[in-house]
């Protein structure tokens, strides 16, 4: 094995560049460096002022996403040896707007999911002399895998639809708000239907899967997805038979 | 936002012609579409057929085959054309030609169900 | 998003898809051949409306409607047909489990498990056309 592998790094500098380039660096090929060692190994040995996010390098707080040979995935996740002899490209996550070298600019997913309402909603809070709202495994059962989410983005970055259309919520705002929905504790689900029973919502997925195929902790939004059309579809039909039901 | 989209109508239908589409055709298309022109294997007789088409069972047959297919092309198509061309822009257009092709497909195929002698 | 800058202000690079985008990677080309099966399904349900309508003009009406059948265009249009169908098929067998969560006894049932009865049903509806067609 060589000692040494090229890294080819976008950079884009927004007070001077019209779109962004390609610089390369060398960097040493240890078998136990992922991705964002080497772009540590950059920013402190070769060039100061490339640019990207990271934090927990554990595969937990969602940071370092980037594209890695046009494949999005967790930089502290991605062993340099799996690249071997390279050269590895390194770009900014996908369908996103470029700040600066791999920096991007995540507020639309932030949008999206605050609309999805992410928390349990009551229609009256239990008083705290009265406990804790009790769940079985089973019911923690039902929505755990979704909860597992880390909005790392990488499905956002894999969705063509994203990329597509500005107004579609995206892979991780609607699985997140299934889980929600899928939450024995939580009664919000109809009024997160009315929000997300739309073209911009659930309606706008055309199941590509690839979100799932991405997702560094096996989330599966694509299926959560796909859950709720049908949910939708269900409470459209007791809709239409029985208008004058209450929600 | 308030009202919900009626999509779910058009996923239902998208969703049984899926269905009808995986498990109905391809025999009939294997046969009617290469087996029997091919000479592979020997087809039934036009008073067979016309036979097969007159019962009621044979007419909805028909009808099914030739009506959620159709749909189910047309909720697909329709995302393609706005996904793959990028020409939502053009979505009333694309609404009509594919809606509306399903619904005068069912159309048609109600009509020869009906004028079976 | 719009926001807007004062002059000589660093805006961020919004990139965009490209019309080839389904070309870019091997399972994007998939998802939209999966997509396309809906053509050819739509073919066979035209062609079966075309099979009708020359079935009630009469004996000499579908004896032209074979002939034309046997057109090699047409054969490899079917042939074509077919896979199509057949790739329809067996990719909506292996989503449809997707929407379905089905529970029992608090474990959620494998997908496997639903998308084989599919195939069962798939197969006796094909063993039932099959041999209506065939019985002559």
């Amino acid at each position: 094995m060589a000692d040494r592998i090229t890294l080819e790094v976008a950079r884009y500098h927004p007070e001077r560049d019209e779109k962004p380039g390609i610089q390369t660096f060398e960097v040493p090929l240890k078998k136990e460096w992922v991705i964002l060692d080497a772009l540590n190994y950059v920013k402190d040995k070769v060039d100061g002022s490339l640019s990207f996010r990271w934090s927990c390098r554990m595969g937990i707080c969602g940071s370092c996403g980037m594209m890695v040979n046009g494949e999005p995935k967790l930089t502290c996740a991605t062993f340099l040896t799996e690249y071997a002899p390279g050269p590895i490209r390194v770009e900014p996550l996908k369908n996103f707007p470029v700040i600066r070298d791999l920096v991007v600019d995540i507020t639309d997913f932030l949008v999206k999911l605050s609309k999805a309402k992410p928390w349990l909603i009551r229609n009256e809070e239990k008083p705290l002399a009265d406990g804790e709202y009790l769940q079985t495994p089973e019911q923690l059962d039902s929505y755990k895998q979704f909860s597992m989410c880390i909005n790392c983005l990488l499905c956002y970055a894999a969705c063509p639809i994203y990329g597509l259309d500005p107004q579609f919520g995206g892979p991780a705002a609607l699985a997140l708000a299934q889980r929600y929905n899928m939450d024995s504790r939580d009664q919000g689900a109809s009024e997160r239907m009315d929000i997300l029973s739309h073209d911009d919502g659930i309606w706008g997925c055309t199941f590509v899967g690839e979100c799932t195929e991405v997702c560094p902790k096996h989330v599966d939004p694509a299926g959560a997805i796909q859950q709720y059309k049908l949910t939708a579809t269900q409470a459209w039909i007791k809709q239409m038979l029985m208008p004058w039901g209450g929600k | 936002m308030g009202k919900r989209s009626n999509e779910p109508f058009l996923w239902l239908l998208f969703s049984a012609g899926g269905v009808i589409a995986a498990i109905v055709m391809p025999v009939p298309l294997f046969l009617f579409g290469l087996a029997f022109p091919l000479g592979w294997l020997e087809g039934p007789s036009y008073d067979r057929l016309l036979e097969l088409l007159r019962h009621p069972v044979g007419k909805l047959y028909l009808v099914c085959l030739c009506s959620l297919p159709l749909f189910h092309w047309a909720h697909r198509f329709r995302f393609t054309l706005f996904d793959g061309l990028q020409i939502k822009h053009l979505n009333e257009l694309i609404d009509t030609f594919c809606y509306g092709g399903a619904i005068l497909g069912t159309a048609v195929s109600v009509y020869i169900a009906f004028r079976i002698p | 998003m719009m926001t807007h800058h004062a002059p000589h202000t660093p805006q961020a690079y919004h990139p965009r898809m490209s019309t080839y985008w389904w070309l870019e990677r091997w399972p994007y080309l998939r998802f939209i051949l999966r997509e396309i099966s809906s053509v050819f399904v739509a073919w066979f349900a035209c062609l079966t409306m075309m099979q009708a309508w020359a079935l009630i003009g009469g004996p000499a009406e579908y004896q032209r409607f074979q002939l034309w059948l046997e057109h090699p265009l047409l054969i490899s249009l079917n042939a074509v047909s077919l896979f199509f169908v057949l790739f329809h098929a067996i990719t909506w067998f292996n989503l449809a489990p997707k929407a379905m969560a089905i529970r029992l006894r608090g474990k959620r049932v494998p997908d496997l498990l639903i998308a084989g009865p599919n195939y069962a049903v798939w197969l006796v509806v094909s063993l039932a056309l099959a041999w209506i067609f065939l019985r002559g």
